[in-house]
C-alpha cells in the first residue's frame, strides 16, 4: 500500500492511497493562505491602495508595478492565487475515486477534475456537495466582481531578491488563478452523493464508507476496507456538540492504519469561551456606537454565531441592531441548513418532528432581524442599511469580497471593530495591507476540530495498528499540548512524500458457489477442525473471486488440458494399516499376499499378480504390470486403508 | 438446508393491514405494523398473539416500517405500548416525523368521533412513547441492527419518505418493497434499487393486473372532468389523505388553475395542510430533483390558488373543489361532505386511490346507489358522479416486473393485493422470469429454501498459482482453465482454502503419497533410444509435449516414462510411473502406449 502526500497543509489535505490496484484520493483541500501575499481587491477603486508605494528589487525593472509596500510589508498587486495539490506525484487519470470528508477540504476539486484524463468518481455527502458548491460559487463570484486585466508573473522568478515572508513562499510557480464556472460545474457533475453508513463499492476490490465526523454539516470520516484490511481516514472531526450530527466512532476502530488530519489550528483557544467572547465584543462595540464586521465563510460556524448572538443582543437591549449577512449565497446557505435535518445534532433534529425549523435563522429572517443580501448593490440593501450594525461577510482573508469594502469604509474609525472567528488565516496578516488601522480588531477563533488531547484520547479508543499524520503533528519541537501520542508506530508525511504503509495483503475472499458448497463434506481432522479437498473453476469478475463446480468433460476423449488438470477427490495422510490392507485384499480374491520387512517399512508381494506394494510411514509405491484393472483395484483398496480428506 | 419463513399477519392476499413476519437466519423480523381501516373491532390490528405467547420483545429482533400510511404503521403504538414491545424499530426520517401526526389524527377520529372507549385504543401519550423507540434511518445507510442483522433502505417513491428495505442476515437476504411507484411524479422520484440479488423479494401487488395508461393521459383526464363539473356549477369532492397523494394533486390543480385562469375556489381541509407542507419543506431532499433545485426561489408546496377549507363552506352555493381527508371516506370531514353532496347529480366524487373493503369509498366505487349509516341511522342516496382515478402511487404490473428485474431476486412473494389479481401476476412472473413465486394468505407460512454458499479465505499465493493461464509441467506446456485445487479447512467459524502442503502443515498431518509404477512390454526391435523417440513422437501427437532431447526419461508433471532393455533385444520394457495426484494423466499415458508396437 502506497501513500502519496499531495498537500502539506494539515487542514487542507490532499493525499492518494494506492491499494489493490485502486487509486483513491483522500480530499482535495486548497491552500488559501497564499492569498495573504496579495493586495486586497476593492469593489470600488480605493485611493489608499492605489497610492501605496511600489517596491522594486535592485536593477529588476520588469517587476515594476507588480509589488507594493504597505506599512513595511511587500504585497503582490494582482488577483490572488492559490496553491493547488501537487500534480507531479501521480497521474490523475489513474484516480478511481476521490473521498471528500467535508466542504472545507474540497475547494481544489475543480483543479483536479480539470486535469487531463481524469475519470474518477467523487464521493461526498449531500450537504458537503451543496455547501462546497456554495463556497466555490462565492469564491468565484467575488473574483469576478473585481476583474483585473493583468496578472503579476515576474516576481515569481525573483523570489530570492524579495523580502520575507514572500521569499519563503512555497513554489509560487505552481500557484494558480481561480477556476472558472465551467470547471466548478464539471467538478460537481463528478460527485456521487452518499449518506453516512452507505457502503460504496470501488471496483469490487474495496469498499468505502463515510461516517459522521461531527465537524460541520455533512462532514465525514471515511473507512476504506477490503475483507481483510481496513484503513481509516479521519479529517476534521469534532467531539463537541454544536449543530452537526455527532462523531461516530464505532466504524473507525481497529484500523491497520489510521490517517489523522485536520486537528485544531488554534489549540490554545477554547471554542465555548470564544463564542462568549465574540458576543461580548460585538455588544461592547455596538454599545460604543461602532459597527462590527465579522469576516466569515457562508456556512458552518456562522450559523452558530447568529444563533448565539441574536438572543445575547436581546439580553443586552440591542434588539434593534440589524444583522446583515452579505454573501452571493447567503439565502441559499440559510435555506439549505434548514432542510438537512438528517445531518444535524440530536437537539436540532428533534425540532423537525414538531415541525419547527432546526435553526432559528429562518425565524430571524422572517422577523427582519437577520437580513441576507446577495451583495451591497442588491435591491433594498442601501435602504435597509443603518448603523450601528453587525455585518457577516466574506471573504475571511480580507483580500476580496465585501469585507474589503467594509474594511475601507470602517477602518478609519476607532469605534468600529472587526472580529475574526476563522482559524484558517492568521489575523494580523489579514490586516497587514490595511495598516495603519484605527478600528479595533479582535481574534476569537472558533475551531471545533479535535484538540491534541482529544485526538490522543481518540487514538487510544480506536486502537489502530499504525498512525499516519502530517509531520507537523509529530514534531518534537511542538509544545507538549500540541503533540500526538500513540501506542502504535507513528508515520509522518510532508508535501511530496511517497510512503509505503505497513499493510501487506495475504488473503483474498473466495465465494464457493452453492452447487460446489453442497458437494463438499468436510471430514474431521483433529479436534474442532475439518477439511475437504476442493477443486473448482475460478471466476474473477469485478475483482470478486468465485469458485464454481468444474464442468465434467463432455466426451470420453479427454483433452490434454483436462488430463493435466484432473485431480483426485482426496488427499491421503497418515500411515497404512497393513493388516487391514491384507484383509481387504482378500475380499478382492487376492489371497497370496506375502509381507516382508523392507528397508523403511514393509513390502507386500502379490505373487500371482507379479506386483509389489512398498509401504513406508508416509508413502506407498505400487509396482505392477500394465493391467489397469488390477492397479485400480489395488489403488481403491489402499485408499480405504488410509486417512483422507 | 437453510430456509426463510414468511407469515403475513396482514396483506396476505389482501390490501389493508400490512404486517409480515419473516424468520431469516434465526432472526425474527416484522415488516410493517399496519391497521385495517375497514374494521372497527379487534380485526383492525394484526393478531400479535400469533407471534409469541410470551413477550414480543424476546421473540422479535426488530420491526421495520416502510412508510407513514396507517395501513402500514397504524398498529405500531398498540403493539409497543399495549401489547408490549421494546425492541428496535426502524423507519426513515420523514416517516418518523409524519407517522405520529397521522396516528394522532386517526386516534382522535376513532375515539372522539366514533366514541370508542379509550381503554381499547391507544392514547396520545402512547403515540409519543412509541415514537421514542424509533430509530430513524437514511437512504442507503447500512444499519447494523445487531451483530448479524443488517438493513438498508432504498427510495420507494410512494409517499414522502417511503422506503423499500433490504434485510440481510449472514448470507441470506430479503427485500421488502412496502408500497412503491416506478414512475416519477410531480413531487417524488421513482423507486430505485440496485442489483442486490436477495433470496426473496416481497413485493406489493396492488395493481397486479393494471397496466396504467400514461401519466399524462391520467392527469388530462382528471383535469377535464373537474373542469366540466365546475363549469356546470357542480361541486367536486376529492377525498385524500393529508399527506402524500394530496400534495401531488394540489400541485397538479394549482398549475392547471394558473394556466387556465379559473376562478372557481379550491379548498383543502385545514388542520393537517399547513403542517404537512412544513414537513414537505423540511424534507425537501426526499422529493424529486426539480423541486429540490428550485426550492430556494419558489417553494412548490406554497399554493396560491388553494385555500384552507372551513366546515361552513360546505353549504355555500356555487361550484368549488374540495380536498378533504380521509381518503377512503371511512370517517371524518370527507365523509361529512360526501353525505351532504352525494344526492345532487351535478356534483362529482373523485376517488384518487385505492379503498379498502368495508369503507364507504369501496362501496361507492362498486356502484352502490344507497349507502346506509348508523348513529344516527340514515340512508344517503348517491346521485353524484363517481369517478375512480388510478392515481395512487403504486407500481403497476409493468413496474413490478421492472423492479424484479432491477433487483434480481431468487424468489418472489406477492403481498398487499387482491387474491385473484395475484394469481395473474404470479403466473406472469413464473413464466416470463422463471422465478418461484409465492402468495401466502394471512396466517399461512411460506418456507423458502435457500442454497448456502461458503465464503472462504484463500491465500494470495494459491490464487496466483491457479490463475496462471499456462502451466509448465515437465516437458509439457499447457494452457489451463482457471482451475483451483486446494483444501478447504473449517476451524471454528473460519473457513480457508489452502494448497495441499500448507493444508497438511496446518492440520499437523503427514501426507501419505501414493506412487504407481506400471511396466508394459513392447515389441520394438532396434536401439532403446529409437523406442524412446517413438514414444515421444506418439505423445507429441497425442498430447503436444515439447521437443525432447537425449534418451533420458520423458517427464510430464509427476509422470515419468522411460524405456529399459538393450538395443539388441526385440522386447523393450516401457515403465510409466506417476503419483496419485496425477492419476488421470498417468493412466492415460500408460494406456496410450500399450499398443504402440502394433
Amino acid at each position: 500500500m502506497k501513500f502519496y502526500a499531495l498537500s502539506g497543509h494539515p487542514n487542507k489535505p490532499c493525499s492518494v492511497l494506492r491499494f489493490k490496484q485502486c487509486t483513491i484520493m483522500l480530499d482535495c483541500g486548497l491552500d488559501e493562505t497564499t492569498m495573504l501575499n496579495f493586495l486586497p481587491l476593492p469593489l470600488v477603486p480605493s485611493r489608499r491602495l492605489a497610492s501605496l508605494p511600489t517596491w522594486t528589487p535592485k536593477e529588476q525593472p520588469q517587476v515594476e508595478g507588480e509589488l507594493r509596500e504597505c506599512a513595511g510589508k511587500v504585497f503582490i498587486d494582482s488577483p490572488p492565487e492559490f496553491c493547488p495539490p501537487q500534480t507531479s506525484l501521480i497521474d490523475f487519470s489513474e484516480v478511481d475515486a476521490i473521498l471528500v470528508s467535508n466542504y472545507t477540504s474540497m475547494l481544489a476539486l475543480p483543479f483536479i477534475v480539470a486535469e487531463r484524463g481524469f475519470r474518477g468518481t467523487v464521493y461526498a455527502t449531500e450537504p458537503t456537495l451543496h455547501i462546497g458548491r456554495l463556497c466555490m460559487d462565492e469564491l468565484l463570484y467575488h473574483m469576478e466582481q473585481t476583474p483585473r486585466a493583468q496578472h503579476a508573473q515576474h516576481w515569481k522568478r525573483l523570489l530570492h531578491l524579495l523580502p520575507a515572508p514572500l521569499c519563503h513562499a512555497y513554489k509560487p510557480k505552481l500557484w494558480r488563478q481561480l477556476y472558472s464556472a465551467d470547471a466548478i460545474a464539471d467538478a460537481v457533475r463528478r460527485v456521487h452523493t452518499v449518506g453516512y453508513g452507505e457502503k460504496m463499492d470501488v471496483f469490487g476490490a474495496l469498499r468505502v464508507m463515510p461516517s459522521s465526523s461531527g465537524y460541520c454539516l455533512g462532514s465525514a470520516n471515511w473507512t476504506i476496507s477490503s475483507e481483510y484490511e481496513k484503513i481509516v481516514y479521519v479529517n476534521g472531526s469534532s467531539t463537541l456538540t454544536t449543530h452537526p450530527k455527532q462523531l461516530e466512532q464505532a466504524q473507525l476502530r481497529g484500523a491497520r492504519v489510521l490517517i489523522l488530519n485536520g486537528l485544531t489550528q488554534v489549540p490554545s483557544y477554547n471554542p465555548d469561551d470564544m463564542i462568549g467572547a465574540f458576543c461580548a465584543k460585538v455588544a461592547h462595540t455596538l454599545k460604543g456606537g461602532g459597527n462590527v464586521l465579522v469576516p466569515c465563510c457562508p456556512s458552518g460556524i456562522v450559523y452558530d454565531l447568529i444563533e448565539c448572538l441574536a438572543p445575547y443582543l436581546d439580553q443586552q437591549s440591542l434588539s434593534q441592531v440589524p444583522l446583515f449577512f452579505v454573501s452571493p449565497v447567503a439565502e441559499h446557505s440559510l435555506a439549505y441548513s434548514n432542510i438537512l435535518a438528517e445531518w444535524l445534532s440530536h437537539n436540532k433534529q428533534v425540532r423537525v418532528y414538531l415541525p419547527e425549523e432546526p435553526f432559528p435563522h429562518g425565524q430571524l429572517v422572517a422577523g427582519g432581524r437577520l437580513r441576507p443580501y446577495k451583495n451591497l448593490q442588491a435591491d433594498g440593501f442601501s435602504a435597509e442599511f443603518r448603523q450601528p450594525c453587525v455585518v457577516f461577510a466574506g471573504h475571511p482573508s480580507l483580500r476580496f469580497g465585501d469585507t474589503v469594502h467594509f474594511m475601507e469604509l470602517w477602518g478609519g474609525n476607532a469605534a468600529n471593530a472587526v472580529i475574526f472567528t476563522s482559524p484558517d488565516f492568521p489575523y494580523l496578516e489579514c490586516l497587514a495591507p490595511y495598516q495603519p488601522l484605527a478600528m479595533n480588531y479582535y481574534f476569537t477563533p472558533i475551531d471545533t476540530s479535535l484538540y491534541f488531547s482529544q485526538a490522543n484520547k481518540l487514538i487510544r479508543d480506536l486502537k489502530p495498528q499504525a498512525l499516519l499524520t502530517p509531520a507537523q503533528y509529530a514534531s518534537p519541537v511542538q509544545r507538549s499540548e500540541c503533540q500526538l501520542e500513540a501506542d502504535c508506530p507513528v508515520l509522518t508525511y510532508r508535501r511530496g512524500d511517497v510512503l509505503t504503509l505497513p499493510v501487506r495483503r495475504a488473503h483474498q475472499r473466495l465465494q464457493l458457489s452453492a452447487e460446489l458448497s453442497e458437494r463438499l463434506s468436510p471430514v474431521p481432522v483433529g479436534p474442532g477442525v475439518a477439511a475437504a479437498t476442493v477443486t473448482g473453476l475460478l471466476h474473477v469478475q469485478d475483482n470478486r473471486h468465485r469458485l464454481d463446480v468444474a464442468p465434467t468433460p463432455a466426451s470420453e476423449a479427454a483433452s490434454l488440458q483436462e488430463l493435466t488438470e484432473a485431480r483426485p477427490r482426496y488427499h491421503t495422510y497418515g500411515a497404512v494399516h497393513v493388516p487391514e490392507l491384507l484383509q481387504r485384499l482378500t475380499q478382492h480374491d487376492i489371497n497370496d499376499a506375502k509381507v516382508e520387512e523392507g528397508p523403511n517399512g514393509v513390502i507386500v508381494h502379490l505373487q500371482e499378480e507379479d506386483t509389489l506394494i512398498q509401504i513406508d510411514a508416509s508413502s506407498t509405491h505400487i509396482i505392477c504390470g500394465g493391467d489397469e484393472t488390477l492397479r485400480c483395484k489395488l489403488r481403491d483398496t489402499l485408499l480405504h486403508c488410509l486417512n483422507k480428506f | 438446508m437453510p430456509e426463510i419463513k414468511v407469515t403475513p399477519l396482514g396483506a396476505g392476499q389482501d390490501v389493508g393491514r400490512s404486517c409480515i413476519l419473516v424468520s431469516i437466519g434465526g432472526k425474527n423480523i416484522m415488516l410493517d405494523c399496519g391497521m385495517h381501516m375497514g374494521y372497527n373491532d379487534e380485526r383492525r390490528f394484526p393478531d400479535f398473539s400469533y407471534i409469541a405467547d410470551g413477550s414480543l420483545t424476546e421473540h422479535l429482533d426488530c420491526v421495520i416500517i416502510s412508510h407513514f400510511h396507517l395501513d402500514h404503521c397504524g398498529a405500531l403504538p398498540f403493539m409497543t405500548e399495549m401489547v408490549g414491545y421494546s425492541g428496535p424499530i426502524y423507519m426513515t426520517y420523514p416517516t418518523k416525523a409524519i407517522a405520529p401526526i397521522l396516528l394522532e389524527d386517526m386516534r382522535k377520529v376513532a375515539v372522539e368521533r366514533k366514541g370508542e372507549s379509550s381503554t381499547s385504543f391507544f392514547t396520545s401519550q402512547m403515540v409519543k412513547e412509541c415514537m421514542k423507540k424509533v430509530t430513524a434511518v437514511n437512504l442507503h445507510q447500512t444499519v447494523q441492527v445487531d451483530s448479524e442483522i443488517e438493513i438498508k433502505a432504498y427510495y420507494a417513491g410512494h409517499v414522502l419518505g417511503a422506503a423499500m428495505f433490504h434485510v440481510r442476515v449472514g448470507d441470506q437476504s430479503v427485500v421488502y418493497t412496502g408500497d412503491y411507484n416506478m414512475t416519477p411524479d410531480r413531487h417524488l422520484g421513482a423507486a430505485w434499487i440496485d442489483k442486490c440479488c436477495p433470496d426473496l423479494l416481497i413485493t406489493e401487488s396492488t395493481y397486479a393486473t393494471t397496466i396504467r395508461d400514461s401519466k399524462r393521459c391520467r392527469e388530462r383526464d382528471i383535469l377535464k372532468k373537474v373542469h366540466e363539473c365546475v363549469e356546470r356549477g357542480g361541486k367536486v369532492l376529492i377525498p385524500v389523505f393529508a399527506l402524500g397523494r394530496a400534495q401531488e394533486l394540489c400541485i397538479l390543480l394549482e398549475s392547471y388553475w394558473e394556466r387556465t385562469n379559473l376562478k372557481v375556489p379550491v379548498y383543502f381541509s385545514l388542520g393537517l395542510t399547513e403542517k404537512a407542507n412544513n414537513y414537505y419543506k423540511m424534507f425537501i431532499t426526499w422529493t424529486n430533483q426539480k423541486i429540490k433545485k428550485t426550492f430556494v426561489e419558489r417553494n412548490m408546496f406554497e399554493f396560491k390558488h388553494i385555500k384552507p377549507f372551513d366546515k361552513s363552506y360546505m353549504e355555500n352555493p356555487g361550484p368549488m373543489v374540495v380536498f378533504a381527508s380521509p381518503g377512503m371516506l371511512h370517517a371524518g370531514l370527507s365523509l361529512n361532505i360526501f353525505k351532504r353532496w352525494a344526492p345532487d347529480e351535478k356534483n362529482m366524487l373523485i376517488m384518487p386511490g385505492y379503498c379498502v373493503v368495508g369503507t364507504v369509498g369501496h362501496k361507492v366505487l362498486n356502484g352502490a346507489k344507497k349507502v346506509e349509516f348508523e348513529n344516527p341511522r340514515t340512508v344517503v342516496d348517491v346521485r353524484m358522479a363517481v369517478e375512480y382515478m388510478s392515481f395512487s402511487a403504486h407500481a403497476d404490473a409493468k413496474g413490478i416486473m421492472q423492479l424484479i428485474q432491477y433487483c434480481q431476486p431468487k424468489n418472489v412473494m406477492l403481498v398487499h393485493g387482491d387474491a385473484e389479481k395475484m394469481v395473474f401476476l404470479k403466473s406472469k412472473i413464473q413464466q416470463e422470469l422463471s422465478l418461484d413465486c409465492f402468495n401466502p394468505a394471512n396466517g399461512e407460512t411460506c418456507t423458502i429454501v435457500t442454497k448456502p454458499t461458503i465464503a472462504a479465505d484463500v491465500s494470495l499465493s494459491l490464487l496466483k498459482r491457479d490463475l496462471q493461464p499456462v502451466a509448465e509441467i515437465g516437458d509439457l506446456r499447457v494452457k489451463r482453465r482457471k482451475l483451483m485445487h486446494g483444501v478447504l479447512i473449517v476451524k471454528g467459524n473460519k473457513v480457508r482454502v489452502l494448497d495441499s502442503d500448507a493444508a497438511c502443515a496446518e492440520l499437523g498431518v503427514t501426507r501419505h503419497e501414493i506412487r504407481f509404477t506400471s511396466t508394459v512390454t513392447l515389441e520394438d526391435p532396434g536401439p532403446v533410444s529409437r523406442t524412446i523417440d517413438k514414444l515421444h513422437t506418439h505423445l507429441q501427437k497425442r498430447l503436444g509435449i515439447t521437443q525432447h532431447l537425449g534418451d533420458g526419461p520423458i517427464n510430464i508433471g509427476s509422470v515419468l516414462l522411460q524405456v529399459s532393455g538393450s538395443d539388441q533385444e526385440d522386447l523393450k520394457e516401457a515403465i510409466v510411473s506417476w503419483t496419485y495426484q496425477d492419476d488421470a494423466l498417468g493412466s492415460y499415458i500408460l494406456n496410450s502406449i500399450k499398443n504402440i508396437d502394433r
